[in-house]
């Protein structure tokens, strides 16, 4: 097993925003809002196959998703906005209303062989 | 079967707007659109098709005994919350607020956890503004901050900013610097001139540094190499320079900015970084938002309260409080017990701990497509959709109001017309 500590970053997707109006419910929204990416190196270092699922742990929940590799800084994880991600959004939202949905701290946990 | 062909039809996915869209409709369905985005087709594809069932409490219901049920739980509950209208028209915000007056309620929209922190910095410092219009025909600098638009507003950059052709910028892309403030490489900066890719959470400090050397003054701690966010200071002094040189820059800025440590006062600095760069030239600021009509909600809450968001009626007058009164956390701290749900998917789009919240409370919601909501509400009410099958006013980003056109037919009645019936109900209960 390994495991990587990093800061997690929802954002928005070509592929989210145009899955999620195909419907909530379709195969393609449900995949995309669960697919975290993360750079070259930190895949690597996970040891990371196509299409594994690791255990992404917040101080609020944890979700399990897959991961894709792409060009970004080490150590900053991605991930569509969706429901998946709103299971690691913490409820303090510091007098602003706003919970930090950009940039908390994570665990990302590769499942034993 | 005829084909019918609509032109000028508004898009109304994000806060674009973009009102060039060319519907083909056979048998009252959209069977396709051109001069679209990949997700405004998806929208204008499936925004009519998927309508939930009428239902009370997981039984199929009439529109009528939808409409009692709603009414019964509202006018029962202590601390109802009226929330959402993202993606309804500003004629079914207007009821909106006067239900959550007439039930002395909260009344909240999405801007709370997207745009809002802007909307507050807004309050404070103002914001130097421009059209879109202005944009594509007179602006030589667009500078993209904590925004995507490739993945979020993807026809932004064609119709409005980087390579419309316009009055003074006749060349479009060539006329043009396009520059990007990001965390990561995307789509978009993949387009620019400059890119700068920041660490997570400067951006305060950031706009901070770009304010001092925009207003020339000292400092004596950092050397032309120092890291600001993770970029050298010279090239920051690029990106001044660039602002020093234009004839008309426009800064685009996005929930990166928002929704990351500093929020509201990420944009504060921003929009004072915007105002100091006014004594060299003429440069502008405004938020990508989001949603089609969020920033519609703004508007309507401010003429009728006085306030954009998070906002509670329950001592009979209009208090605003962002952090008290906000959807999150009010529903965090457990200070509702009913909530209608108009226009927007909070299954979808809140923290896991409130979307428990709401289920423990008796829920309305009014969709025009099934939706996480929708499953587990308490009365699901399907609606026409908004653009497609319901006519009515949106706001752009821009503050420029956009009229809809109604091009389907839909059995079910608009947002604006349930919530009249809701609350003529309401209005009766309190009346016995």
């Amino acid at each position: 097993m390994a495991a990587k500590q990093g800061f997690l970053i929802t954002v928005r997707t070509a592929k989210q925003g145009s899955a999620m109006e195909r419907g909530k419910y379709s195969a393609d929204y449900i995949a995309e809002t669960a697919t975290l990416t993360l750079s070259p190196r930190d895949y690597q270092e996970l040891a990371l196959k196509e299409g594994q699922q690791v255990r992404v742990r917040s101080d609020s929940g944890q979700v399990l998703v897959t991961c894709r590799s792409a060009e970004g800084p080490d150590g900053v994880f991605f991930l569509p906005l969706g429901p998946t991600a709103n299971e690691l959004i913490g409820e303090q939202t510091y007098g602003t209303g706003v919970p930090s949905y950009k940039g908390f701290t994570v665990e990302i946990e590769t499942a034993e062989d | 079967m005829t084909v019918t062909v609509h032109k000028d039809v508004v898009c109304t996915f994000c806060g674009a707007l973009c009102d060039d869209l060319e519907m083909h409709v056979e048998d009252n369905r959209v069977i396709d659109v051109k001069n679209v985005c990949g997700i405004g087709r998806s929208k204008a594809l499936h925004g009519d098709n998927d309508k939930p069932e009428c239902r009370v409490r997981g039984q199929q219901a009439t529109l009528e005994q939808a409409y009692d049920a709603a009414a019964e739980i509202l006018s029962r509950a202590k601390s109802p919350l009226v929330y959402g209208f993202s993606s309804t028209v500003a004629e079914a915000n207007r009821v909106g607020v006067e239900l959550a007056e007439i039930l002395r309620g909260g009344l909240d929209n999405c801007s709370s956890y997207c745009h809002g922190p802007g909307v507050l910095a807004r309050q404070h410092v103002g914001l130097p503004t421009c059209t879109l219009g202005e944009a594509k025909n007179r602006a030589d600098l667009v500078v993209f901050w904590g925004a995507n638009p490739m993945e979020s507003h993807m026809r932004h950059f064609s119709r409005y900013s980087v390579q419309a052709k316009g009055m003074y910028t006749p060349l479009g892309r060539k006329d043009r610097k396009m520059v990007v403030v990001d965390v990561r490489p995307t789509p978009s900066s993949k387009n620019a001139d400059l890119f700068f890719q920041v660490i997570p959470g400067s951006d305060y400090e950031i706009a901070t540094v770009l304010r001092a050397l925009v207003c020339e003054l000292p400092l004596p701690t950092l050397a032309d190499d120092s890291l600001v966010g993770g970029v050298p200071l010279s090239k920051w002094k690029e990106l001044v320079a660039l602002f020093k040189a234009c004839k008309y820059g426009v800064v685009f800025f996005g929930i990166g900015l928002t929704q990351s440590q500093g929020k509201d006062l990420n944009i504060e600095q921003l929009i004072r970084l915007v105002g100091d760069c006014n004594r060299h030239t003429r440069v502008y600021a405004m938020p990508m938002r989001g949603h089609a009509n969020v920033n519609g909600n703004n508007q309507v809450f401010v003429w009728q309260t006085g306030y954009p968001l998070a906002i509670s009626f329950n001592r009979g007058y209009p208090r605003f409080n962002p952090g008290e009164f906000s959807v999150i956390d009010m529903l965090n701290r457990g200070d509702v017990d009913a909530a209608l749900i108009v226009a927007t998917d909070p299954a979808a789009h809140l923290p896991h701990t409130a979307v428990e919240a709401l289920k423990k409370i008796p829920t309305i919601v009014l969709d025009p497509v099934n939706s996480l909501t929708t499953a587990w509400a308490d009365v699901v009410i399907p609606v026409a959709t908004s653009g497609l099958s319901a006519a009515g006013t949106y706001y752009r980003m821009d503050n420029v109001p956009i009229r809809l056109r109604k091009i389907l037919d839909c059995e079910w009645p608009a947002d604006l017309e349930v919530l009249q019936n809701i609350k003529e109900r309401v209005l009766d209960a309190k009346d016995h």
